[in-house]
C-alpha cells in the first residue's frame, strides 16, 4: 500500500468526510510523526508501536570509491519497534 | 520532551483539518488499523516522506531459556520492519545530532 492508497481506504472508511480531508489528515498525521522524531521526541500508539531514536556513535568510515578513510560522526537514526497487537497480528496463525 | 500519542494526534486533526472531535480520534485510529491490516495482510506499506514498513520472515533458530538454560527452539516467525525514507533520515540528523539522546 502506497501514501496515496491509504488517503483512498481511509476516504473510503470515512465516507461522511471530504476526500481531501483524507488527505490533508495524512499529511498532518505523517508531518507530525517526522517533526516529533526530528526534534528528538518519541512516538507511542498503543497497538502499534513506538518510534523513538537510537544513537550511532562515531566511526571511521572509508570512502568505497577512494579507498580515503573518512571520519563519520556521531547521529540518531529513527527506530520503530512494533507493539504486541501488531506483532501478533501479522505473525504466522498457527500459534 | 513529552510522548506523541494518539490522543495529541487527534488534536491536531481537529485544529489543523478542522474534524469534530470524534471524526479526529476515529480517523487517528483507522489511520493506524489501515497499516496493521495491510502488514496483517502480508503487503508492504510504503508512505513517501516518511518511510516503509516491511515484513520479514524469521526462520526458526535454537534458543535458551536463560534462567534454567534448558534448550528450546524459537519458532519461526513474520516481523514488521521499519525503513526510514531519506528525508526522515536527513531530518533526524539535521536538527538532532551532537545532542544527548532522548
Amino acid at each position: 500500500m502506497t501514501r496515496s492508497e491509504l488517503i483512498a481506504n481511509l476516504a473510503e472508511r470515512h465516507p461522511q468526510l471530504l476526500a481531501k480531508d483524507a488527505e490533508l489528515a495524512v499529511k498532518v498525521i505523517l508531518d507530525t510523526l517526522g517533526d516529533t522524531l526530528a526534534s528528538g521526541g518519541r512516538i507511542e500508539i498503543r497497538g502499534f508501536g513506538s518510534f523513538a531514536l537510537n544513537y550511532r556513535p562515531p566511526r571511521q568510515g572509508r570512502n568505497p570509491k577512494s579507498g580515503d578513510k573518512v571520519q563519520v560522526p556521531a547521529k540518531y537514526v529513527p527506530h520503530f519497534k512494533a507493539g504486541k497487537e501488531l506483532r501478533e497480528r501479522v505473525d504466522y496463525p498457527a500459534k | 520532551m513529552t510522548t506523541l500519542t494518539k490522543a495529541e494526534l487527534a488534536d491536531l486533526l481537529f485544529e489543523q483539518v478542522g474534524l469534530n472531535k470524534r471524526e479526529a480520534k476515529e480517523m487517528v485510529e483507522t489511520f493506524f488499523e489501515e497499516i496493521r491490516q495491510q502488514l496483517e495482510q502480508g503487503e508492504t506499506v510504503k508512505l513517501s516522506g516518511f518511510g516503509n514498513f516491511q515484513l520479514r520472515d524469521k526462520p526458526q533458530r535454537p534458543g535458551r531459556n536463560p534462567k534454567t538454560g534448558e534448550e528450546i527452539p524459537i519458532e519461526a516467525r513474520r516481523v514488521v520492519t521499519f525503513h526510514p525514507s531519506q528525508k526522515l533520515k536527513s531530518m533526524v540528523e539535521q536538527n538532532y545530532s551532537g545532542t544527548t539522546p532522548a
